[in-house]
């Protein structure tokens, strides 16, 4: 793990690469159509997206990433047919303080339950610690995202913030929960 | 209907881009200021830029924040901000952050006032559901008035910020649109 071979942006079956600005825009703006992938990832409400506002958005990003030099983004692809999985980031990074925030999304329906999430996760985190160098990182996890609480538990992030009712979906109101891992939890995991 | 943005103490008013500016480029000087109220490192502005930048955000960030110059009922000085920032419509779920800029006015139960009016401009205006905050764990002082202020304790992540070589926690506190009316109502039976 601790190998400077190590490949950051290869597992074994996704891999991490820029943002295909041909390609991509179609695909994910038809995840945007899913509205359970929607307000699995989006706090704010879920609305399908058309190819064209979802290129706009990533030509944002880019100028974002050059600007503010505080996030990067990942495209996930798998390995098989180089296809647009997923996508995974850390944002809202302070550099001072050495903590940011991820984000880590599957978007086709049948690409989920797969290990993608995980094998991502796993790189994202490495990333963040062993390239980034940073002390901590947090996840913003509404209460109903069974699938990513399980996720951030296996890496054993801890729940560190409930926010009380903060989300309203389906007419009840929802926890939103912000689990955190420190760089020395990580790096006592790979030793043990 | 009475003024619901009056305190007992300050009044929220309208936030001039230009008067805070300049006072915040006085304010930011004392680096203590700075501290407790940003995570970022500190940075010396002059009158010029700080006015540029809150111009901007106020221009960015509106309608969705809600800015406040705070002023001293006594005198009418400014002495600090306020910002009700609704990160969730559909949630109804807002942060809120302020400060208060000269140290001599620090400790005088100001702050607390402020919240007390912002809380109602939040609940009976703004109509949210809930208010949140994040604070630091060496800022004891803010803290405390933020539980007078009927705000519960929701958490704190681990060592976020790095200060004199050492790490602090950033407790978290929410507030729920019932906890307040409660409390408004016990208000109404005291007195």
């Amino acid at each position: 793990m601790f190998d400077i071979q190590t490949q950051l942006f290869e597992a074994r079956d996704i891999r991490f690469g820029p943002i295909d600005h041909e390609k991509d825009p179609e695909i994910e703006a038809k995840w945007t159509h899913d509205s359970e992938f929607m307000r699995m990832m989006e706090i704010n409400p879920a609305r399908p997206l058309s190819a064209a506002i979802i290129k706009k958005q990533y030509e944002k990003l880019e100028k974002q990433i050059d600007e503010s030099k505080n996030l990067y983004h990942f495209a996930i692809r798998a390995k098989e047919d180089d296809r647009l999985i997923g996508k995974a980031g850390i944002q809202w990074i302070e550099w001072t303080n050495g903590n940011g925030w991820i984000n880590l999304g599957i978007g086709a329906a049948e690409d989920r339950r797969k290990g993608y999430g995980s094998q991502a996760l796993n790189m994202l985190i490495r990333f963040a610690f062993a390239e980034l160098n940073l002390f901590r990182v947090s996840a913003r996890v509404p209460e109903y995202n069974e699938a990513a609480i399980a996720l951030f538990e296996k890496f054993g992030f801890m729940e560190e913030v409930r926010r009380r009712q903060a989300l309203d979906r389906d007419g009840r109101r929802w926890d939103l929960i912000v689990f955190g891992l420190l760089n020395s939890e990580w790096q006592n995991q790979a030793k043990a | 209907m009475k003024d619901i943005l009056t305190g007992n103490l300050v009044r929220l008013a309208a936030f001039d881009p230009e008067e805070v500016g300049k006072a915040f480029s006085g304010w930011s000087r004392d680096s203590e200021y700075w501290r407790l109220m940003d995570s970022g490192a500190i940075r010396l502005q002059s009158t010029k830029e700080a006015v540029k930048n809150f111009e901007k955000e106020v221009e960015e960030l509106a309608p969705g924040v809600y800015f406040f110059g705070v002023r001293r009922l006594a005198d009418d000085v400014l002495i600090g901000e306020m910002v009700l920032d609704v990160v969730n419509w559909s949630g109804r779920d807002a942060f809120v952050g302020l400060s208060i800029g000269a140290r001599e006015n620090w400790g005088k139960g100001y702050g607390t006032d402020m919240m007390k009016v912002l809380l109602r401009f939040a609940f009976t205006e703004v109509n949210l559901k809930r208010v949140s905050l994040g604070v630091f764990e060496y800022n004891p002082r803010a803290i405390r008035s933020y539980e007078k202020s009927g705000f519960c304790h929701e958490g704190r992540q681990r060592g976020f910020l790095n200060r004199e070589g050492k790490r602090w926690d950033m407790p978290f506190m929410g507030i729920l649109r019932e906890e307040w009316m409660n409390l408004q109502e016990k208000e109404r039976e005291n007195m």
